[in-house]
């Protein structure tokens, strides 16, 4: 954090010079490690083992938050008797399927609710189009009032399963499997445990790199459990705290470019099960389930009619035949192998540079060189735009300029000062930015870009009469442009994106103001009250010195400007703070209404006694001791009966490489993966195949002077001459083991490709002892690549695609290596270099 | 104050009571004069550091339609004022003299760039939009269902672009049919 986010990290330090214990758990010793009270180094890829391990130490000594887990949780709802764990089956659920490595997740259901998971869940299909991302706002879609065992003796109860679950996660599997040493390990569970209480509250922080792995969704299951169990959820001080790494990432999230979701994560409606308005309204309001989804058909209805405009009508159910259906895996990375395979025309990229920033750059690349066109957005001209001249593929032979089709458009982009709009940081808050000044020359918001792309193709189909092009010719495009160049105005996107009355044009002050009869249009739901009042909420500044610590008049944060989800939690069943010292809202029984230092994240005067009658469904069905409003059954998942791909509860599996074999079960790494089984996307070999070919472990990460693929701070004269070159970091005992000399040259050897580093001999990583024997790690940054003002080879080069099946997310936080000393080879001799090693692994 | 032997620095941190010398002794009229060149700002935008997402706002001074300097706002409680070594380094992002200001093409088979004028830049590729569209069309896929898409267009990024940008980029893309739209959020 101190790396990556040092200004947020500002903030630790603040905690703990009040008295904060800060621990560190890293397979590398960073500046985070050099603050903290504690660092613990861990063998990358085991974060599973070790925090089911404190998993195991809370419940095996009862040292749960009792009555937050019984009544906020999941704990005491029954399961399927038909339920059977990886204790049971070596690794797998009940339910699995070789053939197609999918589960059937029938069986993790509820009790009396197995013949549901059998009807409504596809897992095959629901891997191919990732649908666990629509899950960020959505919870899964679990039935209302599942039987219930709040004395949690009854063994099929989500806390007795839970508690088998991990009993075989003791201190000492920990420190066999993760390299941590038992005592260690303890300390860490004292820690945690010693410091949750109703007067306590610990928060766990991590960076990105945490999804990227073949088991990234379940490292955060992991962590939210723990989390539950202890009560630190939905409390001041608590909570699960992921630090994204782009300014707007969670902005391009929420509304999102990404195939698989529209805006307010409402699911992209694919051939299969949704083929009408009707079908898909309900796969997301899942009727019979409690939560604000229930209104889905608003939300839905309120966007078609934002996208359409007057063309959607009830009577044409708003134009939902319009949207284009999904069938399957359109990730970027099945994307990129598709244009490897000649079926891609044309790519846009917009602000992102895969040459040197996807995994498995060389892939990327030869991609790229089969395309028609590529249009490249950016401010400077980075790898992406130069694969054609000066990527690693051209100096091997791959690619030859000459023979090479694809069309390139380098087009100059505005920076953040030269264009106004909205980013959403990392905790959800919206914050509007003015503009400063023109951008230079030829340079255009993406805004100018699309806006008039989208006016341009508008007008070659205004004459079609083709039914195709339709949805083109109808979609609602009319924004208010000013200046010579016709800037579209980003606050007249922005209210859009709020909702309005359709006839009056008055802002939406809530979601709850959207009617699904078309009267009402908004572009993304959990974004409406951002223009509350006809005011742009998001441009509130506020100073912080003069408001509350929650800071609520500093920008806008969704859903609501709630600044902490679920934060009825914060409250007692009865509706008192938990404690004095960590009250943050509670329930004013003289006014009869929610309050606090923040906006309740509950229905205003809705009692804590409330009981709903049996048959109520959606928000009415929510109980007064129901926190967890998204969930369909309002309590906070210890246990996901549905949803996930890869299991309800996680399991360690080792990473899709891993010179070890697995210490827990038969089962070696996830069953599930999304693989790519194709001779371009080797995957070095694990266990009982020759892992000694690859015998090290890496990982990548990001150094404070550089941003991702580089293309933000390798141009920029100053950050490239605070970290001039690429580097690899080894301990004293690999670099002896391997010859490597500091400040010297170390190549790194995987199946996909190898690439040279300047060595750097430290401490910093420790060689660790794993199921008996010294494994040893190493760490690379990632920014470098040919161009910009210090260059260097990618990291990313040596990485294959191997994706979490919940996310279609690639494991790039660990994998296996070859380190040797000395520069790798040039030209054509590189790809001979790593085909020996292939050779070599099946001999 | 008048230069003279008695203005020497050392000789006033001897003689004043600033006898560490941190203070009036070593003032110059030199120092007297110094301004930040905040100060000479024409204006002050309201901004937000494009770097990671903990979401430091800054405050963007400008000077003859030129940004002068960009600096961490001490108001916000996200950052009271501070930036990382990257968001110190944002005004030489936004000024570097690498920024490309032209657009640049490479035809098929070219071996060089060539200049383009961005209006014909945008209509070329408009028309090539149009084509791929036309050329990758599927009413139904393979299996008879109705899918009304292209498969021949892709986008990629989104998480350094603004939330307006993301909303007109997913609204064009899907009225035209084209699903392969990601972001970095996928990696």
């Amino acid at each position: 954090m101190a790396e990556a986010h040092p200004v947020g990290f500002q903030w630790v330090m603040e905690a703990k010079a009040r008295g904060a214990k800060v621990i560190h758990v890293d397979p590398r010793f960073t500046r985070t490690s050099a603050l903290a009270d504690s660092y613990v180094p861990i063998r990358a890829g085991s974060d599973i083992a070790f925090l089911g391990g404190i998993v195991n130490y809370v419940l095996a000594n009862e040292l749960d938050f009792r009555e937050y887990v019984v009544n906020y949780t999941n704990a005491a709802t029954l399961v399927s008797e038909d339920f059977q764990d990886t204790d049971d089956l070596d690794g797998l659920f009940s339910g699995y399927d070789p053939e197609t490595r999918t589960y059937d997740p029938t069986s993790w259901q509820y009790a009396g609710a197995e013949s549901e998971g059998d009807e409504e869940q596809d897992h095959e299909m629901q891997r191919e189009t990732a649908s666990a991302l629509q899950h960020e706002s959505h919870g899964s879609g679990v039935e209302a009032h599942p039987p219930r065992d709040e004395t949690l003796q009854d063994p099929r109860c989500v806390y007795q399963i839970l508690k088998r679950h991990y009993a075989r996660y003791t201190p000492e599997m920990v420190a066999r499997t993760c390299g941590v040493s038992e005592e260690q390990f303890l300390e860490v569970c004292q820690a945690w445990t010693e410091n949750s209480t109703p007067d306590r509250t610990t928060a766990l922080v991590y960076s990105v790199g945490w999804t990227q792995h073949s088991v990234g969704v379940q490292y955060i299951r992991t962590g939210a459990i723990l989390q539950l169990l202890l009560g630190n959820m939905g409390r001041p001080g608590g909570g699960v705290m992921a630090l994204r790494g782009h300014a707007s990432i969670q902005g391009s999230t929420d509304i999102p470019t990404l195939f698989n979701l529209l805006p307010g994560y409402l699911p992209m409606p694919n051939a299969k099960d949704h083929q009408s308005l009707e079908q898909w309204i309900e796969a997301i309001s899942q009727p019979g389930s409690k939560g604000f989804w229930a209104n889905a058909s608003a939300y839905a209805i309120n966007l078609l009619k934002a996208y359409f405009g007057e063309a959607a009508t009830s009577e044409n159910d708003f134009c939902f035949d319009y949207l284009p259906k999904i069938t399957g895996d359109h990730g970027t990375y099945s994307t990129v192998l598709d244009m490897i395979d000649g079926k891609v025309k044309g790519y846009f990229l917009l602000g992102q540079n895969p040459a040197v920033g996807s995994a498995h750059g060389r892939a990327q690349r030869l991609g790229m060189a089969n395309l028609d066109w590529l249009v490249v957005r950016d401010l400077f001209e980075i790898e992406s735009a130069t694969f054609w001249k000066s990527s690693p593929e051209v100096a091997t032979g791959e690619i030859v300029p000459e023979e090479c089709r694809t069309e390139v458009f380098l087009l100059p982009a505005a920076s953040h000062v030269e264009k106004e709009g909205t980013f959403t940081q990392t905790q959800r808050m919206l914050q509007w930015r003015q503009k400063a000044v023109d951008p230079p020359g030829d340079c255009r918001s993406e805004l100018w870009f699309f806006y008039h792309l989208g006016r341009m193709v508008k007008e070659r189909y205004a004459d079609s009469t083709d039914a195709r092009d339709v949805p083109v010719q109808q979609l609602a495009w009319d924004y208010p442009t000013h200046g010579p160049h016709r800037e579209p105005s980003a606050e007249a996107v922005l209210k859009e994106i709020n909702g309005y009355e359709v006839e009056s044009g008055r802002p939406l002050s809530a979601f709850t103001e959207m009617k699904a009869d078309g009267s009402t249009l908004g572009g993304c739901w959990i974004y409406t009250g951002v223009f509350k009042d006809g005011v742009n909420q998001a441009a509130r500044r506020k100073p912080a010195r003069e408001q509350s610590l929650v800071a609520p008049e500093w920008g806008w944060a969704w859903p609501a400007n709630r600044r902490l989800l679920y934060n009825r939690a914060s409250a007692d069943p009865d509706g008192k703070p938990w404690s004095e010292r960590k009250a943050y809202v509670w329930w004013d029984e003289a006014t009869g209404e929610w309050t606090g230092l923040d906006v309740p994240d509950f229905e205003k005067t809705k009692p804590p006694s409330y009981e709903p009658p049996e048959d109520a469904d959606g928000v009415a069905a929510l109980a007064g001791n129901d926190p967890f409003i998204m969930q369909g059954d309002g309590k906070g998942a210890l246990y996901v009966p549905r949803g996930l791909i890869d299991g309800p509860m996680p399991t360690h599996y080792e990473p899709g490489e891993s010179p070890f074999g697995n210490p827990l079960y038969a089962q070696q790494a996830n069953p599930t993966s999304k693989v790519y089984l194709r001779p371009d996307n080797p995957m070095n070999p694990s266990p009982p195949q020759h892992s000694d070919v690859y015998p090290y472990v890496f990982t990548t990460s990001r150094l404070t002077e550089h941003h991702t693929a580089g293309g933000m701070s390798r141009f920029v004269a100053r950050l490239a001459e605070l970290q001039p070159e690429m580097f690899i970091e080894v301990s004293p005992e690999l670099a002896r083991e391997r010859g490597l000399e500091a400040g010297g040259w170390a190549t790194i050897v995987t199946s996909r490709s190898a690439i040279e580093a300047r060595v750097l001999v430290t401490d910093r990583l420790t060689p660790l002892k794993v199921e008996g024997r010294t494994v040893h790690q190493v760490w690379l940054p990632y920014h470098w690549g040919e161009g910009g003002l210090v260059t260097g080879d990618s990291a990313n080069d040596l990485i294959g695609i191997n994706l979490d099946p919940n996310v279609l997310i690639q494991e790039s936080k660990v994998g296996t290596c070859d380190v040797r000393p000395g520069r790798r080879p040039t030209g054509p001799a590189l790809r001979q270099l790593v085909r020996d090693y292939l050779e070599e692994t099946q001999r | 104050m008048a230069r003279t032997f008695l203005s020497w620095p050392v000789l006033r941190q001897l003689r004043s009571p600033d006898k560490l010398g941190r203070g009036t002794a070593v003032r110059s009229r030199q120092t007297d004069e110094l301004a930040a060149r905040t100060e000479a700002a024409d204006r002050v935008a309201k901004s937000v550091c494009p770097y990671c997402a903990v979401g430091c706002a800054q405050n963007v001074y400008v000077k003859d339609e030129q940004v002068i300097q960009i600096e961490g706002d001490p108001d916000s409680p996200v950052n009271r004022g501070r930036l990382c070594p990257k968001g110190s380094a944002s005004k030489n992002l936004v000024t570097s003299p690498l920024r490309q200001t032209t657009v640049k093409y490479r035809a098929p088979y070219a071996t060089e760039w060539t200049d383009l004028e961005l209006g014909t830049a945008m209509e070329m590729i408009a028309d090539r939009v149009v084509k791929a569209r036309n050329d990758t069309w599927q009413d139904i896929d393979d299996r008879g269902s109705r899918v009304r898409r292209t498969l021949g267009i892709a986008s990629l990024g989104g998480a350094t672009l603004d939330n307006e940008e993301n909303y007109l980029i997913k609204k064009l893309f899907t009225a035209m049919g084209a699903i392969q739209i990601e972001n970095q959020a996928r990696i």
